[in-house]
């Protein structure tokens, strides 16, 4: 289903969704619960195995990883699991991390798969973010592979000449190495803009937007964010 | 059918910020209609004579008129119609292609020459067929051959309608069955064309007719196969015919 929707509105779901996520407490928790389940429904109407959404997931590991040692270390009032001292400060602002941050990625692992990178890069076109910044990121699309190939190709040119990177000596050659793949990937950077400029480019790139967007698909879009908040006042009324 | 040249060059010297200088007052005339070959060992000014064709270079010394128009580096709205009269296809099909998909790589020319909508698309589609290659239409260049590419390259610059076609090493890197299927294309496309190259058979196959600049002007002005029947002319300037090929 999330296929279907027009990018940028996929991108104001997520971005709404995570600003109720952030914006309630982590002390009510039932409606953390809540968000999760409702992540797990829009993953589940999307067609996105589980697995995989949590497989993706898995790239927050190192953002989290210090918010898992803040209830070991901190201030304040302390209290006892197992024998281990817990700050409770540090618990409450770690678990908070740890919850809101899977939430947050788990949501934009959904965005993710459901968009093509050229999609979401047309989406935040229609949100209006500068043109040079959509520009800036879809060259960087379309030119990463050819980068990196040449690094590739580098790579084993300089292995082909008995050169294996084992220790601190070789990092000479590595940045040396680096600093001609920026020379070049310069100079690719100013042949691209002499193929523009002869095709007459004029500072705007074409936008070729042509889906629209009708009542049904902002319901659909806006109802997981919408959900969301509804679940949060609730469980702020009933106190839990 | 009018008479005016596509490409007129008179006089035309040029000299690098540096000091360097790359042209030194070239003449050449080229004929609507006409595929010449632009044969010179490196370093001889042929790039540099390219991109005076199209204003990136701007006129020093000397005129170029593009079917009769002037290039004027300095007026940017003649500018703008001389850079839709001639399609320069650059030797690196990456540096050429660099929208996300095929077809809107195709479509950023006749866009910024203010074309829109089902026009577009059909501008697109009709270059796309013109080179083979409307299928794929909707796939990101970096998953085509780099023959293909070269293609889609070609099919940039004729969505563009141009009045000349200067094709910048066109049989570089290209196995030989692309270099065939190029061959081709360029045989049966409707526009005046400039080729430069160094294959000096791939320049008998396709051009009637040959320039060689040298040292920043044209030495030598001729039918193709006269020049290179030359072989004194050819070494004078670097060109040699792979070995073994002979004119037949």
């Amino acid at each position: 289903m999330a296929h279907l929707l027009p990018s940028h509105l996929k991108i104001l779901a997520v971005l709404a969704f995570i600003s109720v996520s952030v914006s309630t407490p982590i002390t009510r928790w039932p409606a953390f619960i809540a968000f999760f389940l409702l992540l797990v429904a829009t993953a589940y109407a999307s067609k996105i195995p589980l697995l995989l959404l949590f497989k993706r997931a898995l790239i927050e590991i190192p953002f989290i990883f210090f918010a898992i040692l803040m209830p070991f270390f901190g201030t304040g009032e302390k209290f006892e699991i197992a024998g281990i001292e817990l700050y409770r400060e540090g618990l409450l602002a770690g678990t908070s991390i740890v919850v809101k941050g899977t939430l947050g990625v788990l949501a934009a692992v959904i965005l993710s798969t459901t968009t093509t990178a050229r999609e979401i890069l047309r989406g935040l076109e229609r949100l209006k973010l500068p043109a040079v910044m959509v520009q800036i990121a879809s060259f960087m699309l379309r030119y990463v592979n050819v980068i990196s190939d040449e690094m590739e190709r580098m790579k084993v040119a300089r292995e082909s000449r008995g050169f294996i990177a084992t220790g601190i000596k070789h990092w000479k050659v590595i940045a040396t190495s680096a600093a001609a793949l920026f020379i070049r990937s310069y100079e690719r950077g100013e042949r691209v803009h002499l193929a523009m400029l002869s095709r007459g480019f004029d500072g705007n790139l074409p936008t070729l937007v042509t889906d629209t967007v009708t009542k049904q698909h902002w319901i659909i879009a806006l109802s997981v964010p919408v959900l969301a908040l509804i679940f949060s006042l609730l469980f702020l009324v009933i106190g839990w | 059918m009018n008479n005016v040249p596509s490409l007129q060059i008179k006089e035309l010297a040029f000299a690098y910020p540096d000091g360097n200088q790359a042209l030194f007052g070239v003449n050449l005339t080229i004929n609507k209609g006409e595929r010449v070959a632009l044969l010179g060992p490196n370093g001889a000014g042929k790039t540099t004579l390219v991109l005076h064709m199209n204003g990136i270079h701007p006129t020093m010394q000397g005129e170029v008129r593009i079917a009769g128009e002037l290039v004027d580096g300095k007026n940017k709205e003649t500018l703008k119609q001389i850079r839709a009269k001639v399609g320069i296809v650059f030797q690196d099909p990456d540096d050429q292609l660099f929208m996300p998909t095929v077809g809107e790589d195709v479509a950023f020319g006749p866009y910024n020459m203010g074309i829109r909508g089902e026009e577009l698309q059909r501008v697109v589609d009709e270059a796309l067929t013109q080179v083979g290659m409307l299928e794929f239409r909707d796939r990101p260049p970096h998953h085509l051959s780099f023959g293909q590419r070269r293609r889609v390259a070609v099919a940039t610059v004729l969505a563009m309608k141009p009045e000349i076609l200067v094709m910048d090493e066109p049989s570089s890197n290209l196995d030989p069955a692309s270099r065939r299927e190029l061959a081709d294309i360029v045989r049966s496309l409707d526009v005046t064309i400039v080729m430069v190259t160094h294959d000096l058979p791939y320049a008998l196959e396709l051009c009637e007719r040959s320039v060689i600049l040298s040292g920043g002007i044209i030495v030598a002005d001729s039918s193709t196969r006269a020049i290179l029947s030359n072989a004194e002319l050819l070494a004078a300037h670097r060109l040699e015919l792979p070995v073994g090929f002979t004119l037949s």
